[in-house]
């Protein structure tokens, strides 16, 4: 079947069998590997990725479901060549160590600060449940997503 | 040296790549015309093939072949590489794919080679293997007793070794005599390494030229490629193992798995590249475990309080096969940790290696020296409580007074350097222990159970002298090389045979560099993880790459400082005794307008115009480095928590970790690896733990039902340090991957423990669920 979506902003269409998992699209399809798969069951959160906007986990959609879609992944998280204030935060607080979860990370914890400007440390911590880390304790990925959170309530 | 660089929390050289998504990890690295592998895997603990169906498998779309075990004669048994001594060792053969026993759940029985990664899994699915179901064994002491069923037809009784190298009558001499003696039965559960990144292969072979390259999840490609060399046939250097970047390892990367050598057989044997990535389950079901002790312990002490043995029987679970390094994990590195930091004159171990039906175990983050940490601290509180005395008491009475250059321990190692009163009294109070007590008892008469748990700790690591290692039959050297390569415009390649995997070694080893040779930090790449291009070295664990690969690379730029020197004296007509050296500039000592930068020498060592008589051209060193001994870190951590009594639920509300690994290169980046230890341990203490059901199946098989550590469970931990330099070291460091997973778990065990004392708990396996938690208060209750 055909799927077409928008993905970082650009136009993708492809033939793909219907079975086929949305982050099995974007990382062999479409050769964007930056979101990863870490658990096939929807608890690590090594896939998440921005569907129209909210978070979700690619490993647990279809390519299909996404069909019209507008997406992001980590690629397309940067804009006009800046990182990300998220991005930025975890590489100032040592917020990652292997990686590997780190891209998922960052689009769930990015998506949590727009929407949640001025976040308490509780609620990172309660919100990240859906995000596994076995690298770095959570601890600076607290403070890295505690750090955003701050400067966007200030801005508010 | 510069100060400025060394002990900087500089941001890591390695995240930009990572935070963009940018980075390539194995299963992101296509390869052209690529099948895609899956294996079909045995549904049984234990069980006899009976026979092999793969004729409808064959027909689906997309199959190009199907291998079984009895296809695959030319590719050679896993080896075990870690053959210790005196231990009437035996070592079971581990066939890639099982041809006519399977032993445990996910041994391999076949692979699908097919065009898609869905179509290997739908006709791995389709493979009818008819099993004939034989009796199973998972936990290792009954494993360990007669009439327990049997694994392999050469391991008489399961028993793979019985390691037993200290005095026993000597040990049982101390025993008898004295006043007080503390038992306990310790379960070291089972757990689950689970590095984020699955595991992945990919090979490709070249007929033409007979090479194969491996592309795989590896912490040491060095001794992969080794492997692979013995277990296919290809000379050495026809093989080239690339670890790209690689996903956290925490031991589980160590191992060469059946996977990594069949996509290389099937590679030359199909001549098309080969793809393999596990998902998570296959995961759990088959990349080694960690732990699996059962102990029998007891210690000795004086009625005063003095420690005066130690002796513990292990049976060590080790699975269906004896994984890379197996056998070295629960004796080597275990026994001889029994001293901890204090003065205990005797101890004894025997260490049985014992075969079940379960997956394989290996090294897991701390390897062995977890669980020596976790008998040694419990049954410190055990005794104290025998003795009525505050455990910060007996632990401070017994501990080792400081020393600067070698201390001498029971257990036969040499300590290195150590001042442990300096951190038990730094972290005790950072902790405020004796307000603690008293808010302790105040809050019982609420009715609010508060524990205390406090943990001295050291620790070997930093592997290790070679000769140590061929003398414990280790089947490897364990020292390290390292080439600094300057470029004619002055940038730095440093290549190195360790291979980091999330330790941030690009950024720290640059430091080393930078304080060495003034180049900025910026201007330095290390380079790693591919034999082709790194000198040869044996791997990232054990604590090891910071303090050994460190020290070669310190030592080859201090060989380049000297060649610079003589070569900018010379260039500056000057005397090279007249030479004074800061911050990358080289002057003539009374004339500091006269100078040259590393940079300005490098570039004329490289033209080589105008060379002192007698030196090369060139600006490149290289340095192996045998380290003289192990490092052994040390510290203290302590964990305040709350037990709710009628729910069992456990609040860990603060966590302090005091810890001494010698001067710190990146103080953020020393931080960030505790912080990591200490949640992994935590974990073990609290709610990790694998299950397997009688009938050998995992019942922890997926993250649904492994409980894995997640944010909401920690608070901010509170770090500490204090500095002891290594003296054998040529920066004094000491490794810090494993000190947090290695002190954190007795810490929060026993201050559950001492929660629950009021209510007559005195023991409960974990990890300490609430389930089991409110269970055992239940237990305690029931008998009022």
């Amino acid at each position: 079947m055909n799927v077409s979506m928008t993905i970082n902003g650009e136009a993708v269409s492809r033939e793909v069998e219907a079975r086929t998992l949305l982050v099995h699209f974007i990382r062999e399809d479409l050769d964007l590997t930056g979101t990863k798969i870490g658990c096939d069951t929807s608890q690590c959160g090594a896939c998440t990725i921005h569907v129209n906007g909210k978070i979700a986990k690619a490993c647990t959609l279809l390519a299909a479901q996404a069909d019209g879609a507008d997406i992001t992944t980590i690629e397309g998280l940067a804009e006009n060549g800046e990182h990300h204030p998220m991005q930025t935060a975890f590489w100032e607080n040592h917020g990652l160590q292997c990686g590997y979860c780190t891209p998922g990370m960052i689009m769930a914890s990015a998506a949590f600060v727009r929407d949640n400007p001025g976040a308490s440390e509780d609620e990172i911590r309660h919100y990240l449940e859906g995000n596994i880390c076995r690298c770095t304790g959570y601890h600076n990925i607290v403070k890295a997503v505690k750090q955003v959170a701050d400067a966007a309530a200030g801005g508010a | 040296m510069s100060t400025r660089i060394f002990g900087s929390g500089i941001k890591r050289r390695e995240d930009p790549r990572l935070i963009t998504g940018e980075a390539r990890y194995t299963d992101d690295i296509k390869l052209q015309g690529a099948l895609h592998m899956a294996v079909v895997r045995s549904p049984y603990a234990h069980a006899r093939i009976v026979s092999i169906d793969a004729s409808a498998a064959a027909d689906l779309p997309g199959v190009r072949a199907i291998f079984t075990g009895s296809d695959i004669g030319d590719l050679a048994g896993l080896p075990t590489a870690w053959l210790i001594p005196e231990s009437d060792l035996k070592t079971p053969e581990h066939p890639a794919l099982a041809s006519d026993v399977v032993r445990y759940v996910g041994d391999g029985v076949a692979i699908v080679l097919a065009d898609s990664r869905y179509q290997a899994q739908d006709a791995a699915d389709a493979v009818l293997v008819d099993y004939e179901e034989l009796p199973v064994v998972v936990d290792p002491h009954e494993a360990a007793q007669a009439g327990a069923p049997q694994l392999h037809a050469d391991v008489e009784g399961n028993i793979a070794f019985r390691w037993a190298p200290f005095d026993k009558d000597a040990s049982d001499a101390v025993f008898a005599a004295a006043d007080v003696v503390v038992s306990e039965r310790i379960l070291q559960q089972r757990l689950l390494p689970t590095a984020m990144e699955p595991r992945a292969a990919s090979a490709q072979y070249n007929a033409a030229t007979g090479e194969l390259t491996l592309w795989c999840t590896s912490q040491n490609p060095h001794i992969h490629r080794f492997i692979v060399s013995a277990v296919t046939g290809l000379p050495e250097n026809k093989v080239r193992v690339i670890a790209p970047e690689v996903g956290g390892g925490f031991g589980s990367k160590i191992p060469c798995y059946p996977d990594e050598a069949l996509v290389s057989w099937a590679a030359m044997k199909l001549g098309v590249p080969i793809r393999w990535a596990e998902t998570r389950s296959e995961n759990y079901l088959t990349t080694i475990h960690g732990r699996d002790h059962v102990q029998f312990v007891d210690m000795a002490a004086s009625n005063d309080g003095k420690i005066l043995g130690v002796r513990a029987t292990v049976y060590a679970g080790m699975g269906a096969y004896l994984s890379t390094a197996a056998p070295g994990i629960p004796t080597i590195l275990h026994g001889l940790l029994y001293v901890g930091p204090y003065t205990i004159d005797n101890v004894y171990c025997e260490s049985i290696g014992v075969m079940t039906n379960a997956t394989p175990t290996d090294a897991y983050r701390g390897a062995g020296r977890p669980e020596a940490t976790f008998l040694l601290e419990r049954m410190m509180d055990k005794v104290a409580d025998a003795l009525d005395m505050d455990p910060v008491a007996l632990r401070r009475q017994n501990l080792i007074p400081p020393f600067a250059d070698g201390y001498d321990v029971a257990a036969g190692l040499t300590y290195d350097s150590g001042d442990y009163e300096a951190a038990f009294d730094k972290a005790l109070a950072m902790a405020g222990y004796d307000d603690f007590r008293a808010q302790q008892t105040q809050a019982l008469q609420e009715g609010r159970y508060l524990g205390i748990g406090v943990t001295a700790y050291t620790e070997m690591c930093g592997l290790g002298p070679s000769q140590v290692a061929g003398a414990v039959g280790f089947q490897g050297g364990l020292w390290e090389s390292a080439t600094v390569r300057v470029t004619p415009t002055g940038k730095v390649q440093a290549l190195i045979g360790a291979s980091p995997h999330g330790q941030g070694s690009e950024t720290t080893l640059a430091q080393i560099i930078s304080s060495e040779l003034g180049f900025p930090v910026d201007d330095i790449e290390v380079i790693h993880g591919d034999t082709t291009e790194t000198p040869m070295g044996w791997g990232t664990y054990g604590s090891r790459t910071t303090p050994v690969t460190g020290a070669a690379l310190a030592q080859a730029s201090r060989k380049l400082k000297e060649k610079a020197r003589v070569l900018a004296a010379h260039l500056m007509e000057a005397n090279p005794d007249d030479i004074e050296y800061a911050d990358g500039s080289f002057s003539v000592k009374g004339s500091p307008d006269q100078a040259q930068s590393i940079q300005d020498v490098a570039l004329m060592a490289h033209l080589a115009w105008n060379m002192p008589e007698g030196m090369d051209p060139g600006f490149e060193e290289s340095q192996f480095y045998d380290p003289p001994n192990f490092v052994y870190p040390f510290g203290t951590h302590i964990a305040i928590v709350e037990v709710d009594p009628v729910t069992g639920s456990i609040d860990l509300q603060r966590y302090i970790a005091v810890d001494d690994c010698g001067p710190q290169i990146n103080p953020e980046i020393v931080a960030g690896q505790i912080h990591g230890g200490v949640v992994q341990g935590v974990a073990q203490a609290l709610c990790e733990g694998v299950i397997y059901d009688d009938n050998g199946q995992l019942l922890t098989g997926t993250m649904l039902d492994y409980c894995m550590p997640k944010a909401d469970m920690f608070p901010n931990f509170e770090l500490g340090e204090t500095v002891t330099p290594s003296p054998h070291h040529p920066v004094g460091v000491k490794g810090v991957g494993e000190t947090g997973t290695i002190a954190s778990t007795p810490t929060v065990y026993n201050a559950v423990l001492d929660a629950l004392s009021p209510l007559g708990v005195a023991q409960i396996d974990m990890p300490l669920t609430a389930a089991k938690v409110w269970q055992a208060i239940q237990n305690a209750n029931g008998g009022n």
